[in-house]
């Protein structure tokens, strides 16, 4: 059983872009190592892309937070890493999905400074505004996914 | 276990973080400084990041952390060498790591620490 089939979180941004993807790679993510690769895998990805520097350091950065989140929080799961082209511009897309809790109040979840981990309470609501597209589905009990898009301006 | 070593140059720890660090290390190094400035009797430590391509909540907040501890050791941290890049995404991301001294490199934050350290 690979790391995709493994998350059982049945969410519907699963598709979103779907018509848009050109490639997709599934990380696993169960250990603070596992946040190091990814980290790398998203920084080639951004670089074949030929994302700017910044652009690329707020992508790897915004996935650095939430494949921690993935781990933390959601007991471990997966990352969705998917190439995008809408026939105007390049994107890269990553999807975290966890088969963990689930955020109860997603609003208090993505204010700054808000954290049940005893972190910054920055992962979430520093991510967004790294990136240009930022998607949250979350039941309770169920699962996390959070979707994010960084296109090449 | 791998670690990322520490130097001393007579009152001052050097540090130079050359890899991508997973979580537990940035947490080992943290307790490692602390270790040092005691055992050392350090005044000064300086955190060379500019091999560093990222810098995230949790990294921010290890470099925070060690500041104030070693403020609460009676020695001096300066953090050298942020990429520009790595800036930008810092403060857009939230973080400020307040209460940390800078200098743009190593030579710069030698000599900030000297200054300081009334040198």
């Amino acid at each position: 059983m690979n790391a995709a089939t493994a998350v059982a979180f049945d969410t519907e941004l699963l598709e979103l872009n779907a018509r848009l993807r050109v490639d997709r790679v599934t990380l696993p993510l169960r250990g603070d190592e596992d946040v190091v690769g990814l980290r790398k895998q998203v920084r080639e990805r951004a670089v074949a892309i030929s994302l700017s520097l910044v652009d690329q350091t707020k992508l790897v950065t915004a996935a650095s937070e939430l494949g921690r989140n993935t781990i933390k929080y959601g007991g471990g799961g997966a990352c969705h890493l998917d190439k995008l082209d809408d026939g105007f511009r390049k994107g890269v897309g990553l999807l975290f999905v966890d088969n963990g809790p689930g955020i109860p109040d997603l609003d208090l979840a993505l204010r700054d400074g808000y954290t049940t981990g005893g972190g910054l309470g920055l992962g979430l609501s520093g991510s967004k505004r790294l990136v240009d597209e930022f998607e949250i589905d979350t039941r309770v009990g169920e699962g996390t996914a959070v979707a994010v898009v960084k296109w090449k301006r | 276990m791998e670690r990322i070593p520490i130097l001393r140059m007579g009152d001052l720890l050097l540090v130079t973080i050359q890899v991508d660090m997973h979580d537990r290390l940035a947490m080992t190094l943290q307790d490692d400084l602390t270790e040092r400035i005691v055992s050392d009797g350090a005044k000064g430590v300086l955190i060379d990041i500019s091999a560093l391509d990222l810098v995230d909540s949790f990294i921010g907040r290890m470099i925070s952390n060690t500041a104030a501890m070693a403020r609460v050791l009676d020695a001096q941290t300066v953090v050298v060498g942020m990429q520009p890049a790595v800036a930008i995404t810092l403060v857009e991301l939230g973080l400020t790591l307040h209460g940390v001294k800078t200098a743009l490199n190593v030579e710069k934050g030698m000599a900030l620490l000297g200054k300081n350290l009334n040198r």
